[in-house]
């Protein structure tokens, strides 16, 4: 698993790559109440606003970590925001990406770097 | 907001209680304060609504108006500053009250207490400062005395009469918008929530002792912040600075239930209070535009600033307040929009992120209200 700086994760299945919100995001947005994704089949490039969270505190953005295309979307967060709280490395997953070369990857910190910045 | 220093911020005398407890303490209103205990907010919303709820709200403002004269001077004198009969306010009773302007905008909302010889009110913390001036300036007959050794705490919910009676006994007999002083507490059976409840006003050097036997009755919790705000906009009641401020009126803000028969036309004490002429005049005509509550149709939270449309495309008002209503289970939002937009089941349109989304002017309050009258 790698960690961007924005708090995000991202996990390697297959060729593609899924995102998700660590939790230390979680636990910092408080309660989860509203999730959007994006369409599938669409290109984004890295720091396109993706996805829209909305808490009981605030609204936030998930950045598009690098550059690629939305294959897949995880719709039961839309019926069930809360499982970003539960279950936010597991289950509460938000795309998957297609990317053209996963090396891309060697660029972002890996779990004791990204626990060194959230100290 | 953002760069308030610590060394600015005002300390609540709980606060060691709310850091033992897990509360993460924000700066709110000048004073460092929990916004939220380890539970969360949705959680906390929910356990007030089923059980009972323990707020600081030591922030605001407690006050005691001192007649130098009468008691009747002293509440002409206050009635001299609001559109609202203090006069006809019994021994022992409470009352919601607002300080108008002369443009007939709202400067603040407050509660006062008829205690015999005085009275006695809770004013709010951003505002205090600025009351206290008003009112020494606008009641020369009048000592006020601001109180800074006291604590108040807000005990909400349908448990929350059995939890204070084990604590303060006799309480359970008071009605809604009863005060009562018992020892050296002051308890007025009101609150912020749209529960039942209460309000106390404890010496600050028993407050922590006080809290802690309130946490220690069965099923209650302490709440942040945080669920007080989703607990108040439910019970569809405005915040000072967002929902109401200098230049909404009253009866704009649909407050016209604070203004009772003898403050308006034809009542025994007209007029007479600051901004009477645009206050009597939109009673008479009706306001330009009126606060409502709003729904959106979707699952996306309307929040303060959504600016909100006619279907036709016409720019119709603005939301005031607005997020996620744990209890209603949905977005809820509530704002001023144009008096031929404000009728109830109108859908208008709030931008979010670029996009209209649909919305349905909507009665107030959003949950019902569980006061014990």
């Amino acid at each position: 698993m790698k960690y961007t700086k924005e708090h995000e994760w991202l996990r390697v299945e297959g060729d593609l790559v899924v995102v998700g919100i660590t939790e230390h995001a979680a636990t910092q947005l408080g309660d989860v109440v509203f999730v959007e994704l994006p369409e599938t089949e669409t290109q984004v490039a890295e720091g396109d606003e993706v996805c829209v969270i909305e808490s009981v505190k605030a609204a936030s953005d998930i950045l598009a970590p690098i550059d690629g295309e939305v294959v897949a979307v995880n719709a039961k967060l839309v019926d069930n925001p809360g499982l970003v709280n539960e279950d936010p490395t597991g289950g509460a997953w938000f795309f998957k990406l297609k990317v053209d070369d996963l090396s891309v990857l060697d660029q972002f910190m890996d779990e004791d770097e990204y626990n060194d910045l959230i100290g | 907001m953002a760069d308030l220093k610590e060394a600015d911020l005002l300390h609540l005398g709980l606060e060691a209680l709310h850091e033992e407890l897990g509360g993460k303490m924000v700066p709110f209103a000048g004073y460092l304060m929990p916004v939220q205990y380890p539970d969360g907010v949705l959680k906390e919303h929910l356990h007030t609504r089923s059980a009972a709820g323990l707020f600081d709200v030591s922030h605001m403002g407690q006050v005691i108006l001192r007649p130098r004269g009468t008691m009747d001077d002293l509440k002409l004198a206050f009635e001299a500053l609001m559109p609202v009969d203090v006069l006809g306010l019994a021994e022992g009773r409470q009352r919601y009250g607002l300080f108008t302007n002369d443009g007939g905008g709202i400067l603040d909302d407050l509660m006062f207490t008829n205690r015999g010889d005085h009275l006695y009110v809770v004013v709010n913390a951003a505002c205090k400062a600025a009351d206290i001036a008003h009112m020494t300036a606008g009641m020369p007959g009048v000592s006020v005395e601001p109180v800074t050794d006291r604590a108040l705490l807000a005990l909400q919910g349908p448990g929350a009469e059995a939890a204070l009676e084990a604590v303060v006994p006799g309480v359970a007999a008071m009605k809604f918008m009863d005060h009562r002083v018992i020892g050296d507490v002051w308890v007025s059976r009101s609150g912020y929530t749209g529960e039942d409840g209460f309000e106390v006003s404890v010496p600050e050097a028993e407050a922590e002792a006080f809290a802690r036997k309130l946490l220690a009755q069965p099923g209650v919790a302490p709440i942040g912040l945080g669920a007080r705000d989703s607990l108040r906009l439910e019970a569809g009641l405005c915040l000072y600075g967002h929902d109401i401020d200098t230049t909404t009126s009253p009866v704009e803000a649909n407050l016209t239930w604070a203004i009772q028969k003898a403050r308006k036309a034809g009542g025994a004490r007209e007029g007479g209070f600051p901004g009477a002429a645009r206050i009597l005049k939109e009673f008479a005509e009706g306001p330009e535009r009126l606060r409502v509550g709003l729904r959106p149709e979707g699952r996306a939270p309307m929040r303060e600033g959504v600016e909100l449309f006619a279907e036709d495309g016409t720019p119709v008002g603005r939301v005031t307040s607005g997020g996620f209503g744990p209890s209603v289970n949905a977005p809820i939002a509530m704002g001023y929009v144009a008096r031929a937009h404000a009728t109830i089941g109108t859908t208008l349109l709030g931008e979010v992120r670029g996009k209209r989304l649909p919305v349905t002017v909507t009665e107030l309050p959003f949950h019902p209200t569980s006061y014990k009258r």
